[in-house]
């Protein structure tokens, strides 16, 4: 035992750890200032178990502790029991809508006793050891069709069951996947197409419809004409038409799309992203409050729990969803900085890793590790200054809560541990 | 391809956080409209608002002091949960009236909602506001009397007007401040106000005050506004108010050594009281648009002809010119103007007392045609401009300059006056005659009257009447009214002014209701004609003869004979400011009954 536990001390990428490490103490001290009260008279500590800065030490402490269980357990566990453990997750997905109860709108907490648990935070780990799994062998080929349904099926399974638990935002981040795909040899057209189809939609609601429709029937006209007279080929020029066609019918689908499958708070947060000044006391204000507090951060920032903004409890969920908040305004962009560069390094050091891999079935999950954080990442802060609507998924590391600090703990460093065993892996052809 | 793959994901993971950097470098170190934003959010000033100087009389009585009131203070941002039906039931507003104020409100800022809540509405609600968040109580304060006098003369505060928002260069007042409007209230409104202070607190999202901004640094403290000390002697004042109760006209009494103004009283008047407060607007409107015009501050804005008073002017300025002496006889030639019937001729003094028409009018043509020119239209502009000239050194037909706004000229007609007049067609001395008695298009205010008396009482010079006589515990008066003024008379020419007018008291016209026992009064009647209605009864007197201490002016309108209805006001006044009560009972009652034609 101790032998095994001296070789994985040695073997593993203490990089990662220490990145993950700066990440979940800079987190911690950020939900300190974000719950930081002294109105009451008396400074408040950073270790009280009944605010959640406290609890979420507690939670660090658990990570600790489900680090070394990780480590501990036989590398080859979590390839052989990815469908198992898929298989349960889809179960508990299925379970929590029937015995959890609602809270703000969703399904999705199971309660027992005191702990709360998050069904949907663990299926990202369970649908990425999955999809390594079906990637495992080499010759798995992912630009065949009957492939890709398989794919798609797997990540939509445990999406679907989450949009219809009410959070809509945790099952956009399954999309991610088709990054992985990609980088396993998928044709570049579903990204191309998903990316064109956020296009349209981000247009749509931006522009009024006949300026769009005027301008995709000049283009085409030009496309399709040029193409015609240069080539004499009909098929080309179909195409463009097809195209063309495909674009309209979306431009007339978000319309429909946004008022009848959106639910209102959905449609509010669009609304939000395109222009929170209409309402700024009602569906803009998150928004409006969240880029108040960064923006008057300025280039050094306020100074840790001198943020009148977070430290006022202008912006909401702020130790949760709005987390990126207080490190704006209290530590400004030099802290943003830092808080961006460490994640941009993890998420590099994450490819570099997936990348040595000569067993694709850690490659495959170590693209998913990668990917998922970064969705977290880019939609998190991304939503905070006003680059995409609010959605609500934490920021990995930092954001208040047990849940989803210990399904990213997991998910990283199973790749740490599959990572560490790397050279007693043969490569199968 | 997989490499190539490789670097494209790690691409995207790297723009994307390239993309975060320069957003967040324009929101957070280009951009500072966020920093503003957020010491909108979070920093409130809260105005203090200073006290209102204080009102004494010349005798450390108060007049005008201050007593808190409530506005209700709304800050829409911060109301949640509002259980409307009972708020409007609280405050008794319709719910219309409710989504109003609402609507008006600026969501951010704390505006007043309801101003100036009763005591009793404050009461009833105070239990209530726990429940209304977003809703708190301002205690502000609003002027308050001891008495129901001298309104015209102390004015009033009210909201600040767009007007004069707009023309406050300074930037001194908001919206919603209020200013000193006419009166006293507007002339030291910058002494009154003092000077507001503001502290900077930090609030939460819940309105909760977490401390100083910036450790106070921006903080001022507020200074309360300066107590003036008034000339007026508040009991003197009452006195002459109840002495005008049902008529119109004014009373200016002044102390003839200071210029002081000891009393200052304008028939009708209203209740000050009522423009205080939160009943000012409809109050306001009834009393501005009263037909009997208690707004109208007679003592200095109603215009009249000087009528018989003005002849003692005449003397003087006949005798500074050298066209007269003391013993100057003129016979009263009934045939050139009317007169009462008092003998065949006069010498001044006795043409003084009583009053002689033809003699003032040959005094007139002796002052103004003086055949320093062949020409005798030319003639008379020279004298006409001379005469012009000595009777506005005795404060006539320009503002005198008293510490109250709307103050009016009067009229002095001079050369350029008649060329307008007569639309430049050649005027000369029988077309203006009339002035030499003080009728024609002579017109003079209340208080230049009393200051002439005051001129005579000092032998020929005034200090500018005043209702200030410090500005502060142990200030002074304004500068300007310490100057000592002369006319253009010389003093040695104003005896025969005196004793006729001490005359007037002891055998003329003033001995049967102006005339007091132990203190020789000195006075003139004037009867002004006022066609159709009734003459206006005029007097001026100045008491005692020796060392005078009081000069006093008192105009009733269609009141008839200066003798009656004045000249026992005028002595009223007088043996009240001099003993402290009258010994005259019948002519207080006379005064009382007001029946005076």
């Amino acid at each position: 035992m101790r032998r095994v536990s001296d070789n994985i001390v040695n073997k593993m990428d203490w990089i990662t750890g220490l990145i993950y490490l700066v990440l979940i103490l800079m987190g911690w001290f950020n939900i300190f200032a974000a719950v930081y009260d002294d109105s009451s008279g008396a400074a408040p500590s950073i270790f009280s178990f009944s605010s959640n800065s406290g609890k979420q030490l507690l939670w660090i402490g658990v990570c600790i502790l489900t680090i070394i269980v990780i480590m501990a357990i036989d590398f080859k566990f979590y390839e052989s029991f990815a469908p198992i453990l898929y298989g349960v997750m889809i179960l508990f997905l299925i379970l929590v809508m029937f015995l959890a109860d609602e809270v703000s709108g969703a399904r999705s907490w199971f309660q027992v006793g005191p702990a709360k648990f998050q069904p949907s935070e663990f299926s990202k780990l369970s649908t990425a050891l999955l999809v390594a799994w079906i990637f495992k062998d080499q010759s798995f080929k992912a630009d065949r069709l009957k492939n890709h349904l398989l794919l798609f099926a797997a990540i939509a399974l445990p999406a679907l069951l989450i949009i219809i638990q009410g959070d809509a935002g945790t099952a956009l981040v399954f999309g991610v996947f088709a990054l992985v795909f990609y980088r396993e040899g998928m044709q570049p057209l579903y990204l191309v197409l998903g990316t064109s189809l956020v296009f349209v939609f981000v247009l749509t609601l931006l522009l009024p419809n006949s300026y769009l429709y005027s301008s995709l029937l000049i283009l085409s006209v030009l496309v399709g004409g040029y193409t015609y007279l240069s080539n004499k080929n009909t098929k080309i020029t179909l195409i463009v038409l097809a195209i063309a066609g495909a674009a309209s019918a979306s431009i007339l689908s978000v319309d429909y799309f946004i008022n009848n499958v959106l639910q209102p708070h959905q449609q509010n947060r669009i609304k939000a992203f395109i222009n929170p000044e209409a309402d700024p006391r009602g569906y803009g204000y998150n928004v409006i409050q969240s880029k108040i507090a960064i923006g008057s951060g300025g280039l050094s920032g306020k100074g840790f729990l001198k943020g009148t903004q977070t430290t006022g409890d202008y912006v909401p969920e702020q130790s949760t969803d709005f987390i990126f908040c207080t490190i704006g305004e209290e530590h400004g962009w030099l802290g943003s900085f830092v808080v961006i560069a460490f994640f941009i390094a993890l998420l590099l050091r994450v490819l570099y890793i997936a990348e040595r891999q000569k067993w694709r079935f850690a490659r495959v999950y170590g693209y998913s590790v990668a990917c998922i954080l970064f969705f977290h990442f880019m939609v998190n802060i991304g939503m905070t200054i006003g680059l995409f609507p609010v959605i609500g998924i934490p920021l990995p590391f930092f954001s208040y809560g047990g849940s989803s600090l210990w399904s990213f703990t997991i998910l990283l460093f199973v790749l740490v541990k599959l990572d560490a065993h790397r050279m007693q892996v043969l490569v199968r052809s | 391809m997989s490499n190539t793959r490789k670097f494209i994901i790690a691409g995207i993971f790297i723009i994307t956080g390239l993309v975060f950097l320069g957003k967040l470098f324009a929101i957070q170190v280009l951009d500072d409209s966020y920093i503003r934003e957020s010491t909108r959010n979070s920093v409130r000033h809260i105005v203090e608002y200073p006290y209102r100087g204080l009102i004494y009389d010349r005798n450390g009585e108060l007049i005008v002091y201050n007593k808190p009131e409530y506005d209700l203070i709304v800050t829409p941002i911060d109301v949640k949960n509002l259980d409307t039906a009972t708020f409007c039931q609280v405050f008794n507003i319709s719910k219309e009236d409710f989504v109003k104020k609402m609507s008006k409100a600026i969501p951010y800022l704390p505006s007043p909602f309801i101003k100036q809540v009763s005591h009793e509405e404050f009461a009833k609600a105070q239990d209530h506001l726990v429940n209304f968040s977003g809703f708190h109580i301002e205690a502000r304060t609003v002027r308050a009397y001891q008495d129901t006098i001298m309104a015209n003369a102390l004015g009033y505060i009210s909201e600040i007007t767009k007007r004069s928002l707009e023309k406050d260069s300074a930037d001194y007042y908001k919206q919603g401040d209020y200013i000193g409007q006419s009166g006293l209230e507007s002339y030291y409104e910058e002494y009154l106000r003092g000077k507001r202070g503001v502290r900077f607190v930090i609030r939460n999202a819940k309105g909760i005050i977490k401390g100083k901004y910036q450790e106070g640094r921006y903080d001022t403290l507020s200074i309360p506004g300066n107590k003036l000390i008034s000339t007026v002697d508040i009991k003197l004042q009452a006195y002459g108010e109840r002495l005008m109760t049902n008529k119109s006209g004014s009373i200016v009494a002044i102390e003839p050594a200071t210029g002081e103004i000891l009393s200052i009283v304008s028939g009708p008047s209203y209740n000050p009281s009522l423009l205080s407060g939160r009943n000012y607007g409809r109050n306001f409107q009834k009393i501005s648009t009263d037909s009997l015009k208690p707004l109208f501050n007679r003592p200095l804005m109603a215009q009249y002809r000087p009528g018989s008073i003005f002849k003692i002017m005449q003397a003087l300025v006949a005798l500074q010119e050298g066209v007269i002496d003391t013993d100057t006889y003129i016979p009263c030639n009934q045939s050139l103007i009317g007169c009462h019937n008092h003998g065949a001729g006069e010498t001044l003094k006795g043409a003084i007392t009583h009053s002689c028409n033809p003699y003032f009018r040959n005094v007139l043509k002796r002052i103004v045609n003086r055949k320093v020119s062949r020409d005798p239209f030319e003639d008379t502009r020279i004298g006409l401009g001379k005469w012009s000239e000595h009777i506005r050194s005795f404060g006539l037909g320009a503002p005198l300059g008293i510490d109250l706004p709307n103050e009016k000229s009067g009229l002095v007609p001079y050369p350029e006056y008649y060329d307008r007049a007569y639309r430049n067609r050649p005027w000369k001395f029988s077309n203006i005659y009339s002035i030499a008695i003080g009728e024609g298009e002579n017109l003079v205010v209340p208080l230049q009257m009393a200051n002439f008396a005051a001129i005579v009482a000092n032998r020929g010079y005034y200090f500018t009447p005043h209702l200030i006589k410090s500005i502060g515990e142990n200030g002074g008066p304004l500068p300007r009214f310490m100057e000592k003024k002369y006319t253009s008379v010389d003093p040695k020419h104003f005896d025969v002014a005196v004793e006729a007018m001490a005359e007037v008291i002891r055998s003329g016209t003033g001995q049967y209701r102006a005339k007091l026992k132990d203190i020789e009064v000195c006075g003139k009647t004037g009867t002004v004609q006022n066609d159709p209605l009734p003459d206006h009864s005029v007097f001026i007197a100045f008491a005692p003869k020796d060392n005078p201490k009081i000069a006093v002016s008192v105009y009733v309108e269609d009141a008839g004979q200066g003798a009656r209805a004045a000249a026992s006001i005028a002595s009223l006044m007088i043996e009240q400011y001099l003993i402290g009560h009258t010994e005259r009972q019948h002519i207080e009652d006379y005064v009382m009954r007001g029946a005076f034609l």
